[in-house]
């Protein structure tokens, strides 16, 4: 271990440590724009120099590697000289536009020059002016700004593996670009705006709409996928202004995928902002009490087994267990958390987890995705899997759909005869994975739909079982959910209970007249067309599919709009808070259910959110550790049967488009139009679909 | 004056053929094998002790570098890479090593290569030099054919393939990482070193990274002996070079002498005086468009080689003497390399992406007059904000110049900026 | 080089190496180890501009791009880093005139607007028959043989104004001028013969 002097202190690094880290662990700021520590260290900038004895002339702190005994200065005459040097050739080409730049505030360039800046510039020739550059619907570019640090370059290329951005020309006519006006073609795209330093990459969605200090933030979770990303949402009174990632080294490290950060403008559009009833064929509006009395008046008297209800994706979980004890008064066991139909046995926690957690990625050597498009269904876990992938060494092979991964892949086939291989030994990858010393199975939630997904999770749990997928200290069993409320919904048990219904069961009976009311808590991917003659209670925050079949609407609370509990894919139930209130008269969920079973005489034993939390953690005692994951033992799982031939298939099919908020976004389907069309029509041209 | 037996690159004229049946004539491949069998450690020393320094500017001891090379390298391949990339103004002795004595080369690459137990050699060869490297790939071609490289090459046992690399248009690729990064099929921008080819170089591999004169002159000075190169020229600055002088001589050319020939002497003696006298001599760049200009009454006696140079507070670069006599516009010659840096700076890195354009239109105006007297002193500073600053030494060739211009020439950028006022006072008075 | 990197207008549709020269790309991709063919990038671009007429549309880049496995960007990266790759059409005789210190000493100015008068076209400019395309280049690397001007792949050293005219009356009646040193230098030896090696000058008796 190296032991160095910086600034008179003494200390001691790992090896490999920068002299910019070791200062760091000393509290000592070293400026920069080009380094950041997720990315490779170009040291181009030079604002980072340091003077370094025996060394001829200043060294890029960020680069150098720490040697024993090296006395290094970062307080000297000549580290001040560099850098203000350094600042001001920055400066030089750089607009004094900061009265209208959107990073205005928030600028490292900004920052640090009230620090190395002089008060006035020398510079008096004409200022370069450089040609703004295409980059799809949700980056903005002003590329006079740019100062050239290549963080954008190196996060396409290394975070993000799509090599669309490059440095054309050279000296200074270097420019930043695309080259040929091209969509970056990642659904990390919207990182690049916090990557760049200056106001050269900027959201465009968020173009022009606020000033960073006029903004309230609130820190909490995203929900438009399982990972379960954590977030800033920045409000400015009652609207959503945008959404940036806050730092999770364990879910996702310090980037959001683009659903996450740019569905935002879909909270503001179709939504339900107070409660209707269905007269004469019509919703109408209603109040509340007209809502649940409409409601109370078509339960009283129906038995418990002609109830159900289905929460869908967006669900928090205190809703559905309020929901679930509501419609356990009710004498309904036919509840289910699973819209979308999926079939699996979760008797065993670890059979629905990514049991290894997301960063347990890292610690992968073999990975083998089943029946999952990890870019769409768990974009920050396909990044994890990118990060691992560029650590060399991990070999990933794929059964299902081929698609275009940023990591090369093995295709070993589409369906279950792969597998099947795999399990007799029979295909030659299962020696790598019995060779693998951290083998990892990541199954998709799509092979849930298909019928025999009890099966296909029984036949990897055996899979997992002979490759040491499941070992001391590691278990690399892992389920990639789609539904931020998924997990919740299963760690509550929001499931068909004795003798009751699932999602296909309650379709079926609403369909024959079996089942008289259905509560839908944010259901919209169900063939609403199926609930028949059903009386169909909707409490969601969008107009989406369900409320438009529904006879009662009440309007819910989105993520942003409310304090509740969701559990990511990994298990770990994390916090997301209140941002701004619920849109006109709509309510936060547990509340509205809280009110109703009052009226509908079950009174639910709980007057306050933290009353509710507790009966959480009763359920299940992982709700009493939020933030963290309690990991689930090793439990047969799982159900024998036949497997079916037929290909494994993504679930998701559009990723901007898979929930109501971003159905809702105009952000969103622009981006589909941009990324999603263009991929779809050359696939039908080539005809290589299905 | 250099004795011509003492003179390596006989051919350097082309006045012969450049084929291998010449060289031979000329003492090239004379029992190579032998100098091999000496060893490793044999060929190094020897270079070590003959004194060379490396050719290509920087003057770092050829022998020394070798001796940097990781030893017993079993897991990776190692490489030679040779800089053919000559682009520094003023600067043209390897062309004519390239097209007239290919063989040198080619020889001493093979040698090279075998002393730091590389596998194989590039020669990076500036793409303009279209000719040059066609009589390079043809003389690698017959070396091939005699079986003097490749497998066994000279009967050595010893395997060792040469290829030619062609540049595309860049001054900075003659920097050593950045000529790696370009032989890698990337633009070439300089890396930061740590690490040093040595350890990484091309494709990660150790690297040794030479001069075409630096490895051309090593097959004669394995053959004559180490102290023979010693003992000519002065301690620490020995052996001989190859000087190419332009600009305002009568006879401008490029001429092999001995290390610390007086400048004068070198200028009288080879390329037929300053045009006009000597008397009508204004300024002289020593070493290739890098260095800082030197006035008439230090090239009245200053030697040329690396020390005499350096104390002096110029430097040897690449020999590259370039005369400006009387009628020089000297502000002009100096901001017409501000210019060229301007133009070769890879961008990469802020000082000199920056800093070479502004030292450029600062340099254009202070050419008629057309600024602050205060601006030198800005300009000064801004070289001083270069300077040390970059990740490369383009920065510091960038800056060098113009330092050496307003140190010996401040008085005349004043008196035209009077002028330009004067006559702008004037126009508007009428 | 502010100029937009490529011209739309003028792109053709498609690029395709000819057989010949797939063959030709091939082996110079055998020049580099197993896995390194990006280093062939630079040759490759050659190659191709070679073909198309002296100049690099991007269907060739991104041709180049795909032969070697590369992401296109970098490709673009690298044809526009380069000063030989020309992004736009070029006239069948480009003139580069050395105008850097060492030849403007020695009169390059005046080669420079020999160019401009004799041609009718400023530098950076291609004559409307397309036969010209005259162009300032820095230092060349042929000084002592100042001023110099690389036509193709040649030299043209120790030119004067009228040597100049000379070249360019060749050019247009189809002639291709004897390159090297206009005044009858050898190479690089001073005017008039050697100062050294004096028994070198002549020819190896075989």
């Amino acid at each position: 271990m190296p032991k160095l002097t910086i600034d008179g202190i003494e200390i001691e690094v790992e090896p490999g440590t920068s002299i910019l880290q070791a200062c760091e662990q000393l509290g000592i700021e070293i400026p920069r724009f080009c380094y950041h520590e997720r990315l490779s260290v170009p040291a181009n900038c030079r604002m980072c120099l340091v003077e370094m004895e025996r060394a001829p002339k200043p060294v890029a702190a960020c680069a150098m590697p720490c040697g024993d005994g090296m006395v290094v200065k970062t307080n000297s005459e000549v580290v001040h000289k560099a850098r203000k040097g350094v600042m001001e050739f920055l400066l030089i080409n750089h607009p004094l536009d900061c009265p209208i730049c959107d990073q205005g505030g928030e600028c490292d360039l900004q920052d640090q020059a009230m620090a190395y800046g002089f008060d006035r510039g020398r510079y008096g020739e004409n200022k370069r002016a450089v040609q703004d550059k295409y980059m799809g619907p949700l980056i903005r570019t002003e590329m006079t700004r740019c100062i050239h640090c290549t963080r954008c370059i190196r996060f396409v290329n290394e975070i993000a593996g799509v090599p669309d951005l490059g440095a054309v020309n050279r000296g200074e006519h270097m420019e930043i670009t695309t080259f040929v006006e091209k969509a970056i073609g990642s659904e990390l795209s919207g990182n690049l705006a916090d990557v760049c330093p200056v106001g050269a990459l900027l959201s465009k969605p968020y173009a022009f709409t606020a000033r960073p200090w006029e903004l309230r933030k609130t820190e909490t979770i995203d929900v438009l996928d399982a990972v379960g990303s954590n977030i800033r949402v920045d409000t400015r009174g009652p609207e959503v202004m945008r959404v940036l990632p806050r730092v999770n080294e364990d879910v996702n490290e310090e980037w959001i995928a683009d659903k996450t950060r740019f569905a935002y403008d879909g909270l503001k559009r179709q939504r339900l902002d107070r409660p209707y009833v269905r007269k004469d064929g019509k919703l109408q509006p209603a109040s509340w009490a007209e809502a649940f009395q409409a409601i109370a008046a078509k339960v009283k008297g129906v038995a418990g087994n002609r109830i159900a209800a289905i929460a869908g994706d967006l669900a928090d979980t205190e809703s559905m267990l309020a929901l679930k004890e509501l419609m356990a008064g009710l004498g309904s066991a036919n509840i289910d958390c699973r819209q979308d139909g999926a079939l699996f046995d979760t008797s065993a926690r670890a059979g629905y987890l990514f049991n290894s957690g997301i960063a347990g990625i890292e610690r992968a050597d073999v990975i083998l995705l089943v029946g999952t498009n990890p870019r769409w269904e768990g974009t920050l876990v396909n990044a994890r899997i990118r990060k691992r992938y560029l650590m060399g060494g991990l070999k990933v092979a794929v059964i299902g759909e081929a698609r275009e991964l940023t990591y090369p892949y093995s295709h070993l086939g589409t369906g279950t005869d792969a597998l099947q291989q795999l399990l007799d030994g029979t295909h030659a990858f299962a020696d790598v994975l019995r060779g693998a010393k951290n083998p990892m199975i990541i199954l998709g939630a799509g092979v849930f739909r298909r019928k025999d997904g009890p099966a296909v999770q029984a036949a990897v749990r055996k899979l997992a079982e002979t490759v040491n997928v499941v070992q001391d200290g590691w278990n690399g069993f892992n389920v990639l959910h789609g539904a931020a409320s998924r997990v919740g919904g299963l760690d509550i048990g929001f499931l068909p209970g004795e003798g009751g219904r699932g999602t296909a069961g309650i379709l079926d009976g609403a369909g024959k007249g079996e089942i008289d009311v259905v509560f839908l808590l944010g259901a919209d991917e169900i063939d609403t067309a199926a609930l028949g003659k059903a009386f169909v209670i909707y409490q969601g925050h969008h107009g989406d599919k369900g409320a438009h079949r529904a006879d009662v609407i009440l309007p819910g609370a989105a993520y942003t709009e409310k304090n509740a509990i969701y559990v990511n894919t990994e298990g770990r139930p994390q916090q997301a808070r209140l941002a701004t209130f619920p849109p006109g008269e709509a309510r936060e969920d547990w509340k509205i259910l809280r009110a109703l079973s009052e009226l509908l005489g079950h009174k639910l034993p709980y007057d306050s959110l933290a009353q509710l939390r507790r009966r959480l953690a009763e359920v299940n005692p992982v709700f009493a550790a939020v933030g963290s994951v309690t990991p689930a033992p090793w439990a047969p799982f799982g159900a024998e049967g036949a497997l079916d031939a037929a290909p494994f298939q993504s679930p998701v099919a559009n990723y901007y488009m898979t929930d109501p908020i971003s159905r809702a976004s105009v952000t969103m389907a622009r981006c589909a139009e941009t990324f999603v069309k263009p991929a779809e029509s050359a696939q039908e041209r080539t005809g290589t679909h299905g | 004056m250099l004795r011509d037996e003492d003179r390596i690159f006989t051919n350097l004229y082309g006045y012969q053929s450049f084929g291998l049946d010449a060289a031979r004539k000329r003492g090239d491949w004379d029992n190579t094998k032998a100098l091999i069998a000496q060893g490793k450690e044999w060929i190094i020393e020897q270079v070590k002790e003959s004194g060379l320094r490396g050719r290509g500017g920087a003057g770092f001891s050829t022998g020394m570098k070798w001796s940097f090379m990781p030893k017993n390298v079993t897991d990776k391949p190692v490489y030679l890479v040779i800089n053919a990339d000559e682009g520094e103004p003023g600067t043209c002795k390897d062309r004519d090593i390239l097209r007239h004595d290919p063989h040198k080369l080619i020889e001493g690459c093979l040698i090279a290569g075998f002393a730091i137990g590389a596998s194989a050699c590039y020669i990076y060869i500036r793409g303009e030099f279209y000719n040059e490297g066609s009589n390079v790939q043809r003389a690698i071609d017959e070396a091939y054919a005699a079986g003097l490289i490749g497998k066994n090459a000279c009967g050595t046992g010893y395997d060792y393939d040469i290829y030619i690399h062609r540049g595309a248009g860049a001054y900075i690729c003659g920097e050593e990482t950045a000529l790696i990064e370009s032989i890698e099929g990337k633009k070439g921008q300089p890396r930061n070193k740590p690490p040093f080819p040595a350890q990484a170089g091309l494709y990660s591999s150790p690297t040794t990274v030479n001069n075409v004169e630096s490895i051309a002159v090593v097959p004669t000075i394995l053959r004559r002996g180490a102290a023979w190169f010693a003992g000519l020229g002065r301690p620490k600055n020995t052996g001989t070079k190859l000087f190419c002088i332009s600009g305002h001589v009568n006879k401008p050319c490029n001429v092999e002498e001995e290390m610390g020939i007086p400048l004068k002497e070198l200028i009288e003696k080879h390329a037929g005086g300053v045009r006009g006298g000597w008397d009508n001599l204004l300024a002289i760049i020593p070493g290739g468009s890098s260095v800082p200009l030197l006035p008439k009454s230090i090239c009245d006696t200053v030697l040329m080689d690396f020390d005499s140079l350096r104390d002096v507070r110029s430097g040897l670069g690449t020999a590259a003497v370039i005369v400006m006599d009387k009628s020089t516009d000297v502000v002009k010659a100096i901001a017409r390399l501000s210019q060229f840096y301007a133009h070769e700076s890879c961008g990469q890195c802020t000082p000199c992406r920056e800093g070479t354009g502004w030292m450029n239109r600062i340099m254009q105006r202070m050419v008629t007059g057309n600024a602050r007297v205060e601006e030198i002193d800005m300009l000064l500073e801004v070289t001083k904000q270069i300077e040390g600053h970059t990740i490369c030494a383009l920065g510091d060739a960038a800056a060098w110049p113009i330092q050496g211009l307003f140190r010996h020439f401040r008085p005349e950028v004043e008196r035209r900026i009077l002028d330009y006022r004067n006559a702008a006072k004037s126009l508007a008075a009428e | 080089m502010s100029a937009p990197a490529h011209d739309p207008a003028k792109e053709p549709a498609s690029f395709a190496f000819t057989p010949e020269n797939l063959e030709r790309a091939k082996a110079i991709i055998a020049k580099y180890p197993a896995g390194k063919q990006a280093s062939a990038c630079m040759p490759l671009l050659d190659l191709a501009q070679r073909q198309h007429d002296g100049w690099l549309p991007r269907v060739a880049m991104d041709a180049v791009a795909d032969l070697l496995g590369m992401p296109r960007i970098r490709v673009y990266e690298v044809a526009t880093f380069y000063t030989m790759y020309n992004k736009t059409p070029v006239g069948k005789h480009v003139i580069q005139v050395c105008t850097t210190t060492p030849c403007w000493l020695r009169g390059s100015d005046d080669i420079v607007h020999t160019c401009e008068r004799k041609l009718g076209i400023g530098v950076g400019e291609t004559t409307a028959d397309g036969q010209f395309t005259l162009r300032e280049v820095e230092c060349s690397g042929a000084c002592v043989n100042a001023p110099v001007v690389q036509i193709g792949d040649d030299y043209y050293e120790d030119v004067s104004p009228e040597h100049m005219e000379k070249i360019i009356d060749a050019l247009k009646s189809g002639e291709i001028p004897k390159h090297g040193s206009q005044i009858g230098r050898q190479s690089s030896e001073p005017v008039g013969g050697p100062t050294t090696l004096k028994a070198f000058t002549t020819t190896q008796a075989d």
